[in-house]
C-alpha cells in the first residue's frame, strides 16, 4: 500500500477527528461530503473522545498474514459517547473475557507493520478500563 | 419489459479442481448450457466474478472468455459486486433480454480461488480496507461479530448454528457436484477448529474453485429451446452501508430485506408463497438472518429453524436444498448462478433425491461483503 494512502487518513486515524452533521446531528467517523443519515452537506469538526463502549466483538484465530503472529486477538466495533462506531482491536486483556457491553478507553497503538513496505502503520486500540475490571 | 426465461443451465463440479483453470472452468459451465440450448450463437454474455485479478493475475475476463468459448465479437462484460457478482451477472442479464435489446444472453460466473493466492487476504477485499481490515478483521471475523450480537439480542446459541451446517452436509451429501457432499455430527461441528470467535471451522463455507452459467432468452421464444422454460418472475437488488459498523443493527441484514421486497413486489408473490429457497450461508450465523430478512422464517423461530427441521427437505420451507455455499461449495463469482441452477432444476422436478415434490416458485437470494450487496430472484414453474 503507497504511503500517501496513510497520510490521507491521519486526521482520523491518528487524531480521531470527525464530523457532526448541522442537518441530523448524527457523528460521521471518517467525515465524510455529505451525510448518509440525512444527505446534509453542512457539519462541524468534533474530536471523539477516546472512551467507548463494545457494540460487538470477535476472537480472531485464523489471522491475516500481517497479524499472524498476534492470533488469538479479540477485536471489536466500539461507539463512542459522541455515538461514532468503528472497528478496533481490544488489547491488554484476556480475549476471551471480551464483550458486548465492556467499557475501554482508546489509545494510541502500531496496529501492524506492513509487510511489502515495512511500513509502521499507526492507530487506536481499545484496553479495558479499570473499572470495568473491578466490576467483573 | 418483456417476460424472460432461462432455457439452459452448465456447471463445473465444485471444489479443489487443480487440474482445471479459470478460463476452463468457464468453458466447461458455458459449453454445457450452450450445448444444451442447441444454439450456435449469443447476442451478449455476462461473466461474474469477485477477484481474477487477486485470485490469479487475470482481469479483463469479458473477451477472454467469449473468445474460450469461440465466441470473439460479442459483447462480454465482467460484472463484480463480491460474492453477489453470479446474482448480479443474472440480474444485468435479465435486464437486457427483457429489455428488447437481446435475444440470446448468457449470464455466468466464475471463481478460481485455489491457484496460490491468500484467500483470507482476498476475501478481505470485499470489506472496508481503510476501516475494517486495516485493524485486522477477517471475513469470518465480521460474519462473527453479527453471529456475537445475534446471541446477545436473541439468544440464539452456538448449537443453533452448528444445526445449519448440519442440515446443509445432509443436503449437500445428495448433490453429486458438491465439494463436501458428506454428513457431519453435531459434535463434530461444535467441535471443529476456532476461525472467529464463535464461528469455527464448519461454521464456514470453503475455499472453491467452479464455474457456472444460465442462458435466458424472451418467453416466447423459449419453447425452441426446451420442453421446460423456468421463467424468471422477479428480481431485486439493494445496498447497504459498507462497513458494519455504519449499520444501524449489526444483526439485521437489511439490504437483504430491501432486495426481497422489491422481488416480491415485482413477482407479485410474498414469502409464503416461497417452496425451496437458496440464500447465502457463507457462514451458518448468514442462513439465520436471511432467512429472517426473507421473511421465509419468523424472527423468532429463525435461529432455531434448522434444528427444528422447518427448514430442511421435507420442513416447511426448504432452504439450500443443494447443500447451500457451505457444503456445496463457494467459488465466490459463481455461486450466484449455482443458486440460480438449483432452483432451476428443483422447478423442473430435476433434483433426484434432493427434489421438493411439486415445487412451482422458487427464491435465490445471493449477498457480497458483509451484506453490503444483496440481490434476490424469484423463479417460477409454468
Amino acid at each position: 500500500m503507497p504511503s500517501p494512502r496513510y497520510w490521507r487518513e491521519v486526521p482520523s486515524r491518528l487524531r480521531l477527528e470527525a464530523a457532526r452533521c448541522s442537518g441530523c446531528g448524527k457523528v460521521n467517523y471518517p467525515p465524510r461530503p455529505i451525510c448518509p443519515g440525512c444527505r446534509g452537506k453542512e457539519s462541524e469538526p468534533v474530536t471523539l473522545s477516546k472512551t467507548a463502549t463494545i457494540i460487538t466483538s470477535t476472537v480472531i484465530h485464523i489471522a491475516p498474514d500481517d497479524f499472524l503472529f498476534e492470533a488469538p486477538y479479540a477485536i471489536a466495533i466500539v461507539e463512542t459517547p459522541e455515538g461514532a462506531r468503528f472497528m478496533a482491536q481490544v488489547v491488554e486483556c484476556d480475549p476471551s473475557s471480551v464483550g458486548p457491553g465492556m467499557d475501554v478507553s482508546l489509545e494510541f497503538r502500531l496496529i501492524r507493520k506492513e509487510a511489502r513496505s515495512g511500513i509502521l502503520c499507526y492507530g487506536f486500540k481499545a484496553v479495558p478500563t479499570a473499572s470495568w475490571e473491578a466490576q467483573s | 419489459m418483456r417476460e424472460v426465461a432461462i432455457v439452459a443451465a452448465g456447471m463445473t463440479p465444485f471444489g479443489e479442481l487443480w487440474e482445471m483453470s479459470l478460463r476452463r472452468l468457464f468453458a466447461e459451465a458455458a459449453l454445457e448450457a450452450i450445448t444444451m440450448a442447441g444454439v450456435d450463437h449469443l447476442d451478449a454474455i455476462y461473466v461474474g466474478n469477485m477477484s481474477g485479478g487477486c485470485f490469479v493475475g487475470q482481469e479483463h475476463l469479458g473477451p477472454l472468455m467469449a473468445d474460450q468459448i469461440g465466441m470473439a465479437g460479442v459483447p462480454s462484460t465482467r460484472v463484480e459486486s463480491a460474492c453477489a457478482s453470479g446474482g448480479i451477472a443474472l440480474r444485468t442479464a435479465f435486464f437486457e433480454v427483457a429489455s428488447g435489446a437481446s435475444d440470446l444472453v448468457l449470464a455466468s460466473g466464475v471463481e478460481k480461488m485455489n491457484d496460490g493466492a491468500d484467500a483470507t487476504n482476498v476475501l478481505a477485499t470485499a470489506a472496508d480496507q481503510e476501516l475494517e481490515v486495516y485493524h485486522g478483521i477477517t471475513f469470518p471475523g465480521l460474519y462473527a461479530m453479527i453471529a456475537r450480537a445475534h446471541m446477545e439480542a436473541y439468544g440464539t446459541t452456538e448449537e443453533d448454528l452448528s444445526w445449519v451446517s448440519v442440515k446443509n452436509h445432509r443436503h449437500g451429501a445428495l448433490n453429486p457436484k458438491a465439494q463436501f457432499p458428506l454428513e457431519f455430527t453435531l459434535e463434530q461441528v461444535m467441535n471443529s477448529t476456532p476461525v472467529a470467535e464463535p464461528l469455527r471451522l464448519l461454521h464456514c463455507s470453503p475455499v472453491s474453485d467452479g464455474a457456472a452459467a444460465v442462458l435466458l432468452c424472451p418467453l416466447d421464444q423459449a419453447k425452441k429451446y426446451t420442453d421446460q422454460p423456468i421463467k424468471i418472475l422477479g428480481t431485486g437488488q439493494a445496498t447497504s452501508a459498507m462497513a458494519l459498523a455504519d449499520r444501524k443493527d449489526p444483526t439485521f441484514l437489511d439490504s437483504v430485506q430491501l432486495s426481497a421486497e422489491r422481488a416480491y413486489t415485482m413477482a407479485g408473490v410474498g414469502p409464503d408463497d416461497i417452496d425451496v429457497a437458496e440464500v447465502h450461508d457463507c457462514f451458518a450465523i448468514s442462513e439465520i438472518c436471511c432467512i429472517e430478512a426473507l421473511g421465509l422464517v419468523e424472527r423468532s423461530q429463525a435461529a432455531r429453524a434448522a434444528a427444528s427441521g422447518l427448514t430442511a427437505l421435507g420442513g416447511r420451507i426448504p432452504v439450500n436444498t443443494s447443500g447451500g455455499l457451505k457444503a456445496k461449495g463457494h467459488p465466490v463469482g459463481a455461486t450466484g448462478i449455482a443458486q440460480i441452477i438449483e432452483i432451476y432444476e428443483q422447478l423442473r422436478g430435476e433434483s433426484g433425491r434432493r427434489q421438493v415434490q411439486g415445487a412451482r416458485l422458487g427464491l435465490a437470494q445471493n449477498m457480497g461483503g458483509s451484506g453490503a450487496s444483496s440481490v434476490v430472484h424469484i423463479l417460477e414453474r409454468i
